[in-house]
């Protein structure tokens, strides 16, 4: 009950928050999903940008935008930093727990409701496909 | 970090240094426990008598009246569920006491009477506030019923600083109880009001007080309950009957001598201090309201002097506590995100605010201590993070 890190933010959650990567948008993205609501006090967006090289796609480039907690912007910042060059094979195996591993730990209350990174780029991904099939 | 601008005293206060010169010497030199007919208990039991004397005298009180606890929730629980209690065999079977309440009292109050109402102990109205966090009189009077035995508001709401008219309700009281049956007892949360209002009770007319002495500059750990001679309650800690029976468990003398020097130093220049406090509530709310998108929680008039509360659009509250907290500025959030249980705040949303719009709440909470310069930095700084969280939002 009083293990401290089950309430506060590791050094690592707390740079990311205050020095977020890629944050803002990509003109005319690949691909692009918004997840979360504002009911629920975190949205996230995420734009990437897919290059083909020989037979692999990779992850060009990738910017979020996201309204919500300290959790929620510092899980976009290092999604974005962890899948970025990346990949999209590699880019979807990343997880919650890749990512709360990354930041050096989340209190568990965080976890449930600001973790979205993940769903937020696999939803972009889906996004770049289907676009791509039309 | 060498900034520290302390604007949480809602949550709690920095301990006055005189409070703990009063409390130092009854950890090593007179330790003695307050039962015991020794050099030392009865050192102990005179700090205990005269802290217990300070309380009273405060809240206009014989000292009699006064039980030291552990905090205001314990006050809280002791009065309700002692007081329901002792009532409960002078209801008959399938009839339960009632209890009158708002939708905005601090959790303590909700959840004592929660657990009694689960228990098949009372049954409860909890009354609506308007959008500025006021009861209605006329609907409050419409809520009395024959076997209501107990009203419990709260003074001063811990987070957005409304006054509720305890005077007003306290009369009223006193006058209907005249021609019942079956008093009606009157309980208020003074918490958040002991420092800067009038705590009287006999101004109050209250029956019940809860307060607790983080809130005023002692130590967390230590609170008190008046209860007005001849109204009965039954104690909810057994032992060695401590606190004329009501609260068992040796007296935690250097805390007690802690809150009553703390309450006496309320009692000093208390009106004065209240406008100082005031004026600079004033300023902040004038200066964090010229930023677009951002309104007043509460009422602008009938608040307390130390709370200054607000709704933010298109930012996330504790975004904005972590980014204060950097430049050394420390403020409170209702947003849901902040909370254990992650829902959005019960008092915003008793005002009528949904949540998408609470989660954008912030709150400064002064002290006696807040200066106008530390006020002039908050906003000066403020409107930047707002800007800079706004500017990473997506747009929907």
């Amino acid at each position: 009950m009083d293990n401290p890190f089950e309430i506060i933010y590791s050094k690592k959650v707390m740079n990311h928050f205050l020095h977020p990567k890629n944050v803002g948008v990509i003109k005319n993205p690949d691909g692009e999903a918004t997840v979360g609501n504002p009911v629920c006090g975190d949205v996230m967006k995420f734009y990437i940008k897919v290059e083909k090289k020989g037979k692999e796609e990779y992850l060009k480039d990738i910017k979020f935008q996201t309204l919500g907690c300290g959790a929620a912007i510092a899980t976009s910042s290092i999604m974005t930093v962890l899948v970025k060059g990346k990949p999209l094979k590699d880019a979807v195996k990343i997880g919650k727990k890749a990512i709360i591993e990354a930041l050096g730990g989340l209190p568990p209350a965080k976890v449930h409701c600001s973790v979205l990174a993940d769903t937020a780029l696999k939803k972009a991904i889906i996004d770049y496909r289907k676009k791509k099939a039309v | 970090m060498k900034t520290l601008i302390y604007l949480d005293n809602a949550a709690t206060t920095r301990v006055d240094p005189l409070v703990v010169k009063a409390m130092l010497p009854y950890f090593t030199k007179k330790y003695g426990n307050a039962s015991e007919y020794h050099r030392l208990g009865m050192e102990a039991k005179m700090a205990v008598a005269d802290s217990r004397k300070k309380v009273a005298e405060v809240l206009g009180a014989k000292t009699a009246e006064i039980v030291f606890t552990s905090s205001a929730t314990e006050s809280i629980n002791l009065s309700h569920k002692g007081l329901i209690e002792n009532l409960q065999n002078e209801f008959k079977k399938g009839e339960r006491p009632h209890v009158i309440t708002t939708k905005i009292e601090h959790k303590a109050v909700l959840e004592t009477l929660r657990h009694m109402e689960r228990k098949g102990e009372a049954q409860v109205t909890y009354l609506d506030v308007n959008k500025r966090g006021l009861i209605d009189l006329v609907t409050f009077k419409k809520a009395i019923k024959a076997q209501t035995v107990l009203v419990t508001i709260i003074y001063v709401n811990n987070e957005i600083g409304t006054i509720q008219p305890i005077k007003n309700i306290g009369k009223y009281l006193k006058e209907i109880n005249k021609k019942r049956k079956r008093p009606i007892y009157f309980h208020t949360d003074a918490t958040q009001a002991i420092n800067y209002l009038d705590c009287r009770v006999n101004n109050l007319n209250v029956d019940l007080l809860s307060l607790t002495g983080h809130k005023i500059n002692a130590p967390k750990g230590i609170g008190a309950l008046y209860v007005r001679e001849g109204v009965k309650i039954i104690r909810q800690m057994d032992g060695g009957g401590q606190e004329k029976g009501l609260r068992s468990g040796t007296e935690n003398v250097p805390y007690i001598v802690g809150i009553g020097k703390a309450l006496q130093l309320t009692e000093e220049d208390k009106i004065k201090k209240a406008k100082k406090v005031a004026l600079l509530r004033d300023r902040l709310i004038k200066g964090v309201l010229q930023i677009p998108g951002v309104s007043l929680t509460g009422d602008k008039l009938v608040r307390s002097p130390h709370i200054a509360s607000f709704l933010v659009d298109g930012v996330e509250g504790e975004a904005m506590i972590l980014a204060l907290s950097e430049l050394g500025i420390i403020a409170s959030t209702g947003s849901a995100c902040s909370a254990a249980d992650l829902a959005p705040s019960h008092v915003l949303t008793a005002l009528g605010i949904p949540p998408e719009k609470s989660h954008g709440s912030l709150r400064f909470s002064l002290g006696k201590e807040t200066t106008p310069g530390e006020i002039d930095l908050v906003i000066k700084v403020l409107p930047g993070i707002i800007k800079n969280l706004r500017v990473m939002a997506p747009k929907f």
